[in-house]
């Protein structure tokens, strides 16, 4: 066993887990954020994306050791005083979900996108590729593009 | 889908990191975990024990001089594709990058570890092979040099000894006025490719890469297209059949060309 010091969503955490435990059980587990998704368990999906220092990281294909002493960010801390973030609030306006199994990757991949490429206005094609690592099978990926384009104009 | 048990080391010092592999052959190195973790995750590895690099300290830079980029092998790969010094002396570097699975798995892959894990579909092998580069290993006797043409044997296989760690990579600044040019062909963007190749051209000089189509990059110093299908040697899988892959070859050969050629100073 070893011990994992963590920011998870602004607060500090402290576990004694398997080195085996991949991030993404970690937080669901041992932290109950079920937020996070977890689709195919070996990176090809984006269901478990989230924040590992602000960068988007696959938490399927990270063990929750690699994350000692970094702060991570999940969907669950993107809301603040019950207000939606801006690219969950575009998401929910676009009808960017439908069954909503996909939804957490795809926020959390578009949040790192547009906080990378701030004040950039971003084609279809930009976004499709930007999140061609995100899997969304109710094919809705025409509202996803034009949810980001929302967030995208109203982050600045 | 999860992986199986194993020891745990995340030492302080590359010297710590040396003696443990050199202690126990059956144990991994970790780096981004972008290969590993999923090998893993599926059991298509069983090491004894992982040996966890992110504590060694002095392993992520990107140092632009001396003829060329020297990369420390813990660099994230996003780390040198943003790097405007590595894009001013090799260009091709970022637009092999951007052909590496996407955003969110290059943040956390590493330089040294796509190297070291020596995937024969692999796009940054290719582009140290296509380029001339170089390795430095540390082992229990010191650092070493292995050039990119004696290091890649197999699928997976490196001459790295059990014992060494990879520690740097140096990629060679082409000429000035070279021409360069990476192109690949996947089912999706992002997707490991049927086939990829690098290639540089300089003076009358011709080197490509392919990627995805033999056990290993495949270098071939020739714009002849037969002398392509002479050097590689694909396998077929359910992408796609060998023959496929050859006509990728032959394809993708001849517009990696036209394209290096069109960024060539002549």
């Amino acid at each position: 066993m070893t011990i994992v010091r963590v920011e998870v969503n602004g607060v500090q955490v402290e576990r004694e887990v398997e080195a085996r435990l991949l991030l993404s059980d970690f937080l669901r587990h041992e932290l109950g954020l079920t937020g996070t998704h977890v689709g195919c368990e070996h990176g090809v999906c984006g269901a478990c994306t989230v924040l590992v220092d602000g960068a988007a990281a696959r938490s399927c294909l990270t063990l929750a050791v690699q994350c000692d002493e970094a702060s991570v960010t999940t969907i669950e801390g993107l809301a603040q005083n019950g207000e939606l973030h801006p690219v969950q609030a575009a998401f929910r306006e676009s009808h960017a979900l439908q069954c909503g199994f996909c939804t957490p990757g795809f926020v959390m991949a578009v949040t790192a996108l547009l906080e990378e490429r701030r004040g950039e206005i971003l084609s279809d094609g930009e976004v499709r590729e930007a999140l061609a690592g995100n899997l969304c099978r109710c094919t809705g990926y025409q509202n996803i593009v034009r949810a980001v384009q929302l967030a995208a104009e109203r982050l600045g | 889908m999860k992986p199986p048990p194993f020891d745990y080391h995340a030492p302080a010092s590359l010297e710590e990191a040396v003696a443990l592999r050199a202690a126990d052959p059956d144990a991994a190195l970790l780096a981004g975990g972008q290969s590993l973790v999923p090998m893993l995750n599926l059991r298509l590895a069983r090491p004894s024990a992982l040996i966890d690099l992110r504590r060694v300290g002095g392993l992520s830079y990107v140092r632009v001089g001396d003829g060329g980029v020297a990369v420390g092998a813990m660099t994230r790969q996003r780390e040198l594709e943003r790097s405007g010094d590595a894009f001013a002396a090799c260009p091709l570097l970022r637009e092999v990058l951007q052909l590496v699975g996407h955003p969110p798995i290059r943040n956390r892959g590493t330089v040294g570890g796509s190297i070291a894990h020596a995937d024969p579909a692999a796009e940054l092998p290719a582009a140290l092979c296509a380029l001339g580069g170089a390795v430095t290993v540390l082992g229990p006797q010191g650092a070493r040099k292995i050039a990119a043409e004696r290091l890649f044997l197999y699928p997976f296989t490196t001459s790295l000894e059990r014992d060494e760690v990879l520690t740097e990579v140096f990629f060679p600044a082409p000429h000035a006025g070279s021409g360069y040019a990476a192109l690949e062909f996947a089912r999706r963007h992002g997707d490991f490719a049927l086939a990829g190749v690098c290639a540089i051209v300089s003076n009358g000089s011709v080197r490509l890469c392919f990627t995805g189509v033999g056990g290993r990059p495949m270098v071939v110093d020739s714009e002849d297209p037969d002398a392509w299908q002479a050097a590689v040697d694909p396998s077929a899988d359910a992408a796609g059949s060998a023959d496929y892959r050859r006509r990728l070859v032959d394809v993708l050969g001849r517009r990696v060309l036209d394209l290096a050629r069109s960024r060539s100073l002549r």
